[in-house]
């Protein structure tokens, strides 16, 4: 697979400017020596990944840089992109004791992105490393599915030494990180660049490899010291009313993926009005990317109220401030093409039907869980995740781990990283190649 | 609004404050812009025989992303003609007739001595400071600080200046000496009318990691400057509450060290000082910082329903005693607001690592000592196994709480907790009756 992966220019995402551009030097500085530097800091207890937080920030305080970052890759090696994709409202940030005290939360996002990009920046400059990634191992792991999930799991392997390979059936490696991120948060060549940096420990990704059609499971478990599966979800899901398969009737992650790495794709110029189903974070992403891009009229419309919402309040109030609308109570039933599209709706409460007429829809009902019928034999649960143990990621197949979207629904890629650390941790410990106990002890 | 104009030992100033001797006095278009903003006086840059200053001169400690908390200087006395600087003063006194203009002086000889003092009070000026105070390079040459740690000499030139000079003489002290009532006793021995202090500390304020060469650094070397800034205050407040308290010295004490705003300048002259003097915030902000000063302090002498800032002065005095008068059956115990605490367990992990193990937590494991209270008494050798202590009421799991037996009432908590208000020392009755 090639270095330096960047996409064409000419691409939709390119149109959007990130909403938390990198600090500089004296920026993250004063932001650093705001923190308080607690003990048994709350922002660590909310971190789905356990950094150290508090230190590392105390560590850019000190101008120690490639020490905040250590700390950092430590428990997240995908330091560099969950700082900008993470909702450190819904966590870190929002665990802040200063939303106790009536002041601004340390942005513990950007102070995360500032030490892993200056550091990494640093090991280019420098050519060295922050890591001494030891000697190899006997030992091999293949994952399936190239997302942060393998990608942590793979990095922390790589680290001690054990040979991994990622098979990745889409033509780049990433995920949902490359494919599925809305630009103002993460730019597609930032997830890009970082796989770069993970590559250099040594861990190897082969793309365009279909597991269970190229290369069978079988054949997988006989060569491989053990298996993780990181998936990912399946296609967009959708409703299943008469007149969703009507052409401008898009799924949300089918559209997102197209804005941001598609450069044949641009909007058309008639397009004014979109409708957007669902009240998932998805939903909020797609209908606000819209917005910025230049469609008049924007509407996320659910079945529920606001407070039901799956999606995270945060996001939704910064997509209305960019001008998409909410529509309430209303639950699909059918699309019927006239010169545009009418959804039909009946109000969830009182069964009142309504209809709104828009240029395109857009499904943001979820994806399909498929990836546990991948591996046959795997225990899966009534919602087809995969079934694991909390601690250790271990299927109900020998040799078989599993972490990231396919074990949750459709977590946050912080949570996928974590999953992947575990279960290399696990596989460590149980090759003899790891104390858990004493990890676990130390640094979680 | 409380009168705050003063006379010190004759020297007559609007306001207690006063520019100190250094970079914001060195020449007359400053001075009068200051005494524009407000300033009730200025000790002009000290003259002597023109020098050459090197380049660069400052340096600064930062604390936790603020600026200058303390600042370092190897700059030396005035490096322009004295003619001019005479002129300006002229100058100065001739608009200004009623603000204060004192001149400082650093010279060797006694002919020197006599000359500078002349020209200076034909100039004008309405008193004089004599600088034995500065520790950098001028005291290499026998000046400044190596006058103000030697009593004898310091009182022997004091007293040829008094014999000559006719205005009002300040003796400006140096702080690297061992007891401060030593070179206070001998300026007051000397004749001087009043006394300034502190000048600057001695001190290398850093090291450039990347050069190892110290700051400032002047092209591979550097030496050693005088500090000052906010960081001396508490030195530079106990020097001259030591000097005001101390009955064998009488006369008046223009208070330097730190001050920033009218709080500082409130204690310096509850401490004992009659007027103050501000260079380093001066040079950090600028003369506005003048105009807060006056407000706040005449604000602050009206809530004290004192009618002129005379009424202040030593007031604290009687207050400041030895360890060995202090009242040893007096205790006060922690204890935390739960509604105000935030939670970020810095009073927890201050008290275990750094005082006396007496605050606890539900959310840790505590190793630290625990079980019936004997106030330290009995060997603390081994670590316990650990437990999760419980408080008694319902206050959430964040919150700490104190083991107010055990607790020696020592002010950390209170000094790291970032929530005003939230850790208070309140007064327990004493279970112990101590007597020595």
């Amino acid at each position: 697979m090639e270095r330096n992966m960047k996409l064409p220019d000419n691409r939709l995402e390119n149109k959007f400017s990130e909403s938390k551009p990198l600090y500089t030097k004296s920026e993250a500085r004063i932001e650093a020596n705001r923190c308080l530097f607690c003990y048994d800091a709350l922002c660590t207890v909310a971190c789905p990944a356990g950094i150290d937080i508090s230190t590392f920030i105390n560590k850019i305080a000190s101008g120690n840089i490639r020490g905040a970052a250590k700390t950092i890759f430590k428990k997240n090696l995908l330091g560099v992109t969950t700082a900008q994709v993470c909702p450190v409202e819904e966590l870190c940030v929002g665990a802040c004791v200063y939303n106790k005290y009536n002041s601004n939360p340390i942005n513990i996002g950007r102070l995360q992105r500032y030490a892993t990009e200056t550091a990494i920046q640093w090991e280019q400059e420098q050519d060295k490393k922050l890591f001494n990634t030891k000697v190899s191992s006997d030992r091999k792991v293949a994952l399936i599915g190239a997302g942060p999930a393998s990608l942590s799991c793979a990095a922390h392997l790589a680290h001690e030494g054990v040979k991994s390979v990622i098979y990745e059936k889409d033509n780049l490696p990433g995920g949902l990180n490359v494919t599925g991120i809305a630009p103002y948060k993460l730019f597609s060549d930032a997830a890009l660049k970082e796989i770069d940096w993970l590559k250099e420990t040594g861990l190897e990704i082969q793309t365009g490899v279909d597991i269970g059609h190229d290369i069978s499971i079988d054949n997988l478990i006989d060569n491989f010291d053990a298996v993780f599966l990181g998936a990912g979800l399946g296609k967009d899901k959708f409703p299943g009313i008469p007149g969703e398969n009507t052409s401008g009737v898009w799924g949300a992650t089918d559209l997102i993926r197209k804005i941001k790495n598609d450069h044949t794709f641009t909007l058309p110029e008639n397009l004014k009005t979109v409708n957007v189903v669902g009240g998932g974070n998805s939903a909020i992403d797609i209908a606000r990317e819209l917005a910025i891009l230049g469609v008049l009229e924007v509407n996320i419309i659910y079945r529920q109220t606001k407070a039901e919402m799956p999606g995270y309040q945060h996001e939704l109030d910064a997509a209305q401030k960019d001008g998409v609308r909410m529509i309430e109570y209303a639950v699909p039933v059918e699309i019927i093409q006239n010169n545009r599209l009418v959804l039909y709706t009946k109000h969830k409460i009182t069964g009142e039907p309504q209809q709104f007429e828009s240029d395109w829809i857009v499904i943001a009902i979820g994806n399909e869980r498929d990836a546990g019928q991948l591996i046959p034999g795997l225990e899966i649960d009534e919602k087809g995740c995969v079934i694991v143990d909390s601690q250790t990621k271990r299927t109900s197949v020998a040799k078989i781990y599993a972490g990231g979207d396919c074990i949750n629904g459709g977590k946050e890629v912080v949570n996928a990283v974590a999953d992947g650390r575990d279960a290399a941790f696990a596989m460590l410990h149980e090759w003899g190649m790891l104390d858990l106990q004493h990890e676990r002890k130390n640094h979680g | 609004m409380a009168d705050l104009s003063i006379n010190m030992c004759g020297i007559k100033s609007p306001n207690p404050f006063w520019l100190a001797s250094g970079p914001p006095s060195n020449c007359g278009e400053q001075v009068m812009r200051a005494f524009d903003a407000g300033w009730g006086g200025a000790v002009w840059k000290t003259l002597g025989k023109p020098i050459v200053n090197v380049s660069s001169r400052l340096g600064a400690v930062d604390h936790k992303g603020n600026r200058m908390s303390g600042l370092n200087n190897i700059e030396l006395i005035t490096d322009r003609p004295l003619d001019t600087n005479f002129k300006e003063i002229y100058e100065v006194k001739k608009r200004y007739p009623n603000h204060a203009v004192m001149v400082s002086l650093m010279v060797e000889t006694k002919q020197e001595w006599e000359d500078i003092i002349r020209r200076a009070e034909d100039a004008g000026a309405d008193g004089l400071e004599l600088n034995f105070g500065c520790p950098h390079g001028m005291c290499e040459r026998g000046m400044g600080s190596a006058v103000g740690q030697e009593p004898e000499i310091l009182q022997e030139l004091t007293s040829w200046v008094v014999d000559y000079a006719n205005t009002p003489v300040l003796v400006k002290l140096t702080p690297n000496v061992t007891d401060i009532l030593d070179p206070g006793f001998a300026a007051a021995k000397g004749g001087a009318h009043g006394l300034s202090l502190i000048n600057t500390i001695k001190s290398i304020i850093g090291v450039n990691l990347d050069t190892l060469v110290p700051l400032p650094s002047v092209r591979d070397k550097s030496t050693n400057g005088g500090y000052c800034g906010p960081a001396v205050k508490p030195i530079a407040l106990h020097m001259v509450a030591a000097l005001a308290r101390d009955t064998r010295i009488n006369i008046p004490i223009s208070g330097i060290g730190g001050i920033g705003d009218w709080r500082d300048a409130a204690e310096f002259i509850a401490l004992g000082a009659t007027s103050v003097q501000v260079c380093t915030a001066v040079m950090h902000y600028g003369y506005r910082i003048v105009e807060d000063m006056i407000d706040g302090l005449s604000n602050y002498l009206d809530d004290m329903k004192m009618t002129s800032v005379t009424e202040l002065i030593g007031k604290a005095i009687p207050h400041f005693t030895e360890w060995g008068n202090l009242d040893l059956n007096y205790r006060v115990r922690a204890t935390i607001d739960a509604e105000k605490c935030i939670g970020c367990q810095l009073c927890y992990i201050a008290c275990l690592d750094g005082a006396h193990q007496c605050i606890h937590t539900r959310q840790n494991d505590c190793s630290a000592y625990h079980g019936e209270s004997d106030h330290g008494s009995h060997p603390r050798s081994e670590i316990k196994p650990s437990v999760i202590h419980q408080a008694d009421s319902q206050i959430p799991d964040y919150v700490p709480f104190v083991d107010e037996d055990e607790c020696v009432g020592c002010n950390l908590c209170q000094l790291i907790c970032p929530v005003p208000g939230c850790v208070s020392m309140e007064e327990r009755e004493s279970n112990v009756i101590a007597k020595t």
